[in-house]
């Protein structure tokens, strides 16, 4: 069966991944559902050891096989990316999704010229002369806007400023004109005024090319200025999921709140204290068998701790995972009736 | 009061006047290849029981000037005078103002000894300075219950066994460990998590309160900044652009390249996205500057006079440096230009 254009680009269902190199396995990953359609940006936020990362990862089939279980669905363009094999998984990586990274500088080949890399990778996929493929090169170039972009094509990586290596690596991951765009904190080494142009270029590209982009990110300003949808991540599970508009102005789970008051912003008073989320994340090695938040959760109940709370949902496109999101609705509307 | 203050409270802790530092690369066959002006030239106090943020990107110079003022790396030229008095000079001994002026790094785990417990970590300072063995242990398992690290549990820990949030806490700890005056915070809670970060934080909010201690924070993160200082300076490419009351920077603005870092924080608001980047491209290489003012390359009110005059700070307590702002300088829109 072909896929309609209704499909969505990125479907996964109940993903679990599992470490097992070290001394116990280690869930890093434990069910999580995604869809994202084209032209749609999903913003996966969350704290070191979320499995935000892994999560995206594992739609590139990144983990080393040996050492790494994974279980689950994930069609990404109507492919069952976890049956790919050899030669059609390399055709799958790059030319239907390919990935952005934090640091563009270990990401790129040291010792070719950018232009280089990117020729490369198009000859890889396509059956095109070396020629428009350099073409091709430059068009990318001019896409992303870098400046002298023919100059820029036989620079060496470390040549180039941090922005323009980011720009860079954008261009390369276009280079095969896939439909997935994953992204890695890709602007979370970049200076302030170089990190906004990056997320208005991301932005620009997925509304002009259509592209489906599934965005890592810690950083919650970054995500609301990229995603049209934010996926909140807590010990290998997504706990809560909505329109960028409705997670920020109505979370209703209250690790999604608690991650919101926690953050210094311009409206605190001098002197005053932040909200602060007691206790630590739970091991992944050994989860508890309920909510996994529960421990740290000031509105926790003995059901919490006995089982997983399923995903609930709230409003079309609004789920949590929590078995006490009125709780947390009064305690954000008090915040919002304070401001 | 500490007894260790000599000027009274209105003398200001820490006096800078002129610092520089210059570092020459080295180019092939033992010729010189040029400077990077690190820090060019700047001037600021930092007055007794204030936190003193400084903001500003890459290459700005920041942590240079953290490490000139730790008299880790010897200044190219310039004045500091700890409490009135000069480093190294008659009265102010290294080693004393070391123990008066202390740092915490951003890297938590590259700045603690690896073959040390943590205990013995936050010992080694004050046996140095000639505190017996027995007391200074003891001393420091009272200062790690004080950041919040239970002795009994965590003392005979190494670093590789805590998480970057209880390492950082360490790394305070030790700071506190000689009972200094003055923390310069270098992206002390820039590498932790959000949530770990507002505990770090409120936990220095404390400290200060409790111990009567000046703080220079450094940071990128504008949000923390703000909500952290009393006063902010600004730093573009070794100098000191903008310095004033925190409220008066974030609020009231008056250097261009301060505006468009502050535009350049993303939105919190998912109904008003930063429709364009403030900047373009990136903050230019602090090998061979800009001449005038070091800004015009970026600057969308840059007029001929900014390439050949160099603006100087000016202004009582919120200072800037602008020829929009500087009357008579013969930009268009200073004070006094020609109708």
């Amino acid at each position: 069966m072909s896929p309609t254009p209704d499909d969505p680009l990125v479907l996964v269902r109940d993903l679990r991944v599992t470490f097992t190199g070290g001394r116990a396995p280690v869930q890093a990953v434990s069910g999580v559902d995604l869809t994202v359609h084209r032209g749609e940006a999903v913003a996966l936020i969350g704290e070191s050891g979320s499995g935000k990362s892994v999560t995206l990862r594992a739609l590139l089939r990144l983990h080393s096989p040996k050492r790494t279980v994974m279980e689950g669905t994930i069609r990404v363009v109507g492919q069952d990316v976890l049956a790919l094999g050899g030669r059609a998984l390399a055709d799958y990586r790059g030319k239907v999704a390919s990935m952005i990274f934090q640091e563009p500088l270990l990401a790129l080949d040291p010792v070719y010229t950018v232009g280089k890399q990117i020729v490369e990778s198009i000859l890889r996929h396509e059956n095109v002369s070396a020629t428009d493929a350099r073409k091709r090169a430059l068009q990318l170039f001019e896409r992303v806007r870098i400046p002298s972009p023919e100059r820029r094509l036989d620079a060496y990586p470390h040549e180039m400023s941090g922005g323009m290596r980011q720009r860079a690596m954008i261009a390369l991951a276009l280079a095969c004109n896939p439909q997935v765009l994953l992204a890695d904190e890709p602007t979370t080494a970049l200076d302030a005024t170089v990190q906004i142009q990056i997320l208005l270029l991301l932005r620009e590209l997925q509304r002009e090319l259509g592209l489906a982009i599934v965005f890592v990110t810690h950083d919650i300003g970054a995500a609301i200025e990229v995603a049209d949808r934010i996926a909140v991540m807590y010990a290998g599970r997504i706990v809560e999921e909505g329109p960028a508009r409705t997670l920020i102005r109505a979370p209703r789970h209250p690790y999604t709140l608690a991650l919101l008051q926690s953050r210094a912003h311009g409206a605190l008073a001098k002197g005053s204290r932040l909200q602060t989320i007691g206790g630590s994340p739970p091991d992944l090695a050994h989860l508890p068998q309920g909510c996994a938040f529960a421990e740290r959760c000031r509105f926790a109940a003995d059901a919490c701790l006995a089982t997983q709370p399923p995903a609930l949902e709230l409003a079309p496109g609004h789920q949590a995972r929590c078995l006490r999101t009125e709780a947390t609705a009064a305690a954000a509307n008090a915040v919002t009736a304070m401001a | 009061m500490s007894a260790d203050d000599v000027g009274g409270p209105r003398q200001p802790m820490l006096r800078v006047r002129q610092l520089v530092k210059h570092f020459p690369l080295k180019g092939q066959w033992g010729r010189g290849a040029g400077t990077v002006c690190a820090v060019d030239g700047i001037d600021f106090e930092v007055l007794k029981g204030e936190t003193l943020g400084v903001v500003g990107e890459s290459g700005c110079g920041k942590s240079t000037t953290a490490r000139l003022l730790m008299h880790l790396i010897e200044r190219t030229g310039g004045e500091i005078d700890f409490d009135g008095r000069t480093v190294g000079g008659r009265g102010l001994t290294l080693k004393d103002f070391r123990r008066q002026v202390q740092m915490v790094f951003q890297d938590s785990y590259s700045s603690l000894n690896p073959r040390l417990t943590i205990e013995d970590s936050v010992a080694f300072g004050p046996q140095v300075h000639g505190v017996e063995a027995r007391t200074s242990v003891s001393r420091a398992r009272e200062l790690l219950a004080r950041v919040g690290l239970e002795p009994r549990r965590f003392a005979e820990r190494y670093p590789h066994e805590l998480s970057g949030g209880q390492r950082q806490r360490v790394n305070i700890a030790r700071a506190l460990a000689l009972q200094p005056r003055l923390i310069i915070l270098d992206e002390a809670v820039s590498a932790l998590d959000k949530s770990v970060e507002a505990q770090v934080l409120n936990l220095l909010l404390d400290l200060k309160e409790e111990f009567g201690l000046t703080y220079l924070f450094i940071s990128h993160d504008l949000n923390v900044v703000r909500y952290i200082s009393d006063r902010v300076m600004v730093m573009y490419l070794g100098q000191v652009v903008e310095i004033g009351a925190s409220e008066e920077i974030f609020v009231a603005p008056k250097h261009p390249y301060t505006k468009a870092l502050l535009a350049s924080m993303p939105s919190m608001d998912p109904d008003r996205r930063t429709q364009e980047a403030p900047l373009a491209g990136d903050p230019p290489n602090p090998i061979d500057p800009p001449p005038g003012c070091r800004f015009h390359t970026r600057c969308k009110f840059a007029e001929p006079v900014c390439i050949t005059r160099v603006p100087t700070l000016a202004g009582d307590g919120h200072a800037v440096a602008c020829l929009m702002h500087e009357p008579g300088s013969g930009h268009s829109r200073a004070a006094g230009a020609a109708a």
